[in-house]
C-alpha cells in the first residue's frame, strides 16, 4: 500500500486530499520524510503558507534532492517555484525554476472546470496566480496546468475535487510513488 | 474561460434538506449527503448548501453536514448561512468545503470579507447578494440596506471576494427567467466570476443566464430531483451550451 504524507501549514482543505487518496487505497501517514508520496496541498495565501511550513520546507527540499516523489496542488505548485508575486513577493521552496505571477484573465479568480492539454481531461481550477516555468508539461487555456521537474509534479487544478478525472490522475501519481 | 457551470442549491436546516414555502412551513425532502451525491452523479459542476436553520442549535450541525458531504462528494461545494467569523469559515473548510458564502454578515460588517480573503484566499470567499430593482436587500431579503447592487458588488471585489452569487429577489421562485439586465450590469461592473440565481424556469432561461454569467444556481427548477438535472443538461447541450462531460 502506498503511504502518503500531507504537508500541513495552516487552515484549509487538507481533509479533501486525505479523503481522496484514502478512497484510492493509500494510507495517510504523518512522516513527510519517509512516506511514499509527499503532498503539498493548496491552502490560503503564499506568505502564510510559507510561514506555516516551517521545518517541512527543508524536508521537502531533501526529498526533492533525493529524487523522491512530491505532488504539489494549486498553491502547493506555486510554492515549489523560486518565488511568487503574491503578497508583495514571497520566496518559494526553489524546487522548480520559475515564478508565480498574477493571472491576467478577463475574470479573476479563474474558477471552474477546464480542459488540460494534451489529453483533454477536464479538471477543477480555482486560482488567481499561475506558474511561469519551463518545466510546464501541460496547459489549460494557455496557463500552466501540470509542471514536472525531477521528482516533483505540480498541478494547478485540484485533482481531489475533480470527480472521476481527478481520481484517475491521483491514482497515476500513487502508482508512481 | 472555464466551462459554464450548473450549481444545484440545497437548503438545509438541522442537518436535513428542506423545502421552504416563503421561509415558512419547512418540509423535509431528504438527506444532504445522498442528494448531493446524486446531483454530483447527475453532472452537477458544484454544489451549494445554504443553511437556513432558525436556531443556534441547528446551526451547529453545519460543520457535521459539510464533513459528511466531503466524504461522499468529489466535486467542489460551498457552504453558506450563518457564517459570522473567520473561525466559522475555517471550520467549514477544514471539514472539506471549498468555499464559504456570506451575505448579511458582510453587509453588517464589510471588513469581514477582507478577513475571510486573507485567511482562506479569495477563491474561497463567495459573497451572496440579494437584489431587487438594483438595490441590495439583507436578512433573507426582508430589509433594504440603502445600497445599490452594482456599488456593493464593486466594494465586495475591492475587499477581496472571489465570486458573487447574485439572486434577483423579484424573480426568485417565479420561473419567469433570470434578470438578464441586472446580470449584464454586474458583468460590466466587476471582473469576478458571477453566479446567477433566481428565476430559472426552463433550459432557455439557464442558457441566457450563462451568456452573461459564469454559472447558474439551480433551485426550484430541479425540485430536489437529480433526474431533472440530467434532463436539463441534455437540453442545454442541445442549445449549444458547452457543459462538462462528468464521466
Amino acid at each position: 500500500m502506498t503511504t502518503v504524507a500531507i504537508a500541513r501549514y495552516g487552515a484549509g482543505n487538507v481533509r479533501s486530499v486525505e479523503l481522496a487518496v484514502r478512497r484510492l487505497g493509500a494510507e495517510v501517514v504523518d512522516d513527510l520524510e519517509k512516506a511514499g508520496l509527499a503532498v503539498l496541498p493548496g491552502v490560503g495565501s503564499a506568505r502564510s503558507a510559507m510561514d506555516g511550513l516551517g521545518g517541512a520546507a527543508d524536508v521537502l527540499r531533501e526529498r526533492h534532492a533525493a529524487g523522491r516523489p512530491i505532488l504539489g496542488i494549486c498553491l502547493g505548485l506555486q510554492l515549489a517555484l523560486d518565488g511568487t508575486e503574491e503578497d508583495g513577493g514571497v520566496a518559494g521552496l526553489g524546487l522548480v525554476p520559475g515564478r508565480a505571477v498574477r493571472l491576467q484573465d478577463e475574470r479573476v479568480p479563474r474558477i471552474g472546470w477546464a480542459p488540460v492539454e494534451p489529453g483533454g481531461e477536464v479538471y477543477w481550477f480555482a486560482h488567481s496566480y499561475e506558474a511561469e516555468t519551463e518545466a510546464t508539461t501541460a496547459t489549460s487555456e494557455g496557463h500552466a496546468a501540470i509542471v514536472e521537474h525531477g521528482s516533483f509534479v505540480g498541478v494547478q487544478f485540484h485533482p481531489e475535487k475533480s470527480g472521476a478525472a481527478g481520481a484517475r490522475f491521483l491514482k497515476a501519481c500513487l502508482s508512481r510513488a | 474561460m472555464p466551462l459554464p457551470r450548473l450549481i444545484p442549491c440545497l437548503d438545509v436546516a438541522g442537518g436535513r434538506v428542506v423545502k421552504g414555502v416563503r421561509f415558512r412551513e419547512l418540509r423535509d425532502v431528504g438527506d444532504p449527503v445522498e442528494l448531493g451525491a446524486a446531483y454530483s452523479k447527475g453532472g452537477a459542476d458544484e454544489l451549494v448548501f445554504l443553511d437556513i436553520s432558525a436556531s443556534v442549535e441547528e446551526k451547529a450541525s453545519a460543520v457535521g453536514v459539510a464533513s459528511l458531504v466531503a466524504e461522499q462528494v468529489t466535486i467542489p461545494f460551498t457552504f453558506g448561512g450563518g457564517i459570522r467569523t473567520v473561525d466559522d469559515a475555517i471550520a467549514l473548510l477544514e471539514a472539506g468545503a471549498d468555499k464559504i458564502s456570506v451575505n448579511s454578515a458582510a453587509l453588517a460588517r464589510p471588513a469581514l470579507i477582507e478577513e475571510l480573503a486573507r485567511a482562506l484566499g479569495n477563491q474561497a470567499v463567495v459573497v451572496a447578494i440579494d437584489t431587487e430593482n438594483g438595490r441590495v436587500r439583507s436578512h433573507s431579503a426582508t430589509r433594504d440596506v440603502e445600497r445599490g447592487t452594482l456599488e456593493w458588488a464593486r466594494e465586495c471585489e475591492q475587499r477581496g471576494a472571489g465570486e458573487l452569487l447574485v439572486t434577483s429577489i423579484d424573480r426568485d421562485g417565479t420561473q419567469n427567467g433570470y434578470d438578464l439586465e441586472q446580470l449584464a450590469g454586474l458583468r460590466d461592473a466587476v471582473s469576478l466570476p458571477v453566479i446567477a440565481s433566481g428565476g430559472a424556469g426552463n433550459a432557455r432561461h439557464v442558457a441566457e443566464a450563462l451568456e452573461v454569467s459564469q454559472a447558474a444556481l439551480l433551485a426550484s427548477i430541479l425540485h430536489e430531483d437529480p433526474k431533472r438535472l440530467v434532463a436539463l443538461r441534455e437540453e442545454l447541450r442541445g442549445l449549444g451550451v458547452p457543459l462538462r462531460n462528468a464521466a
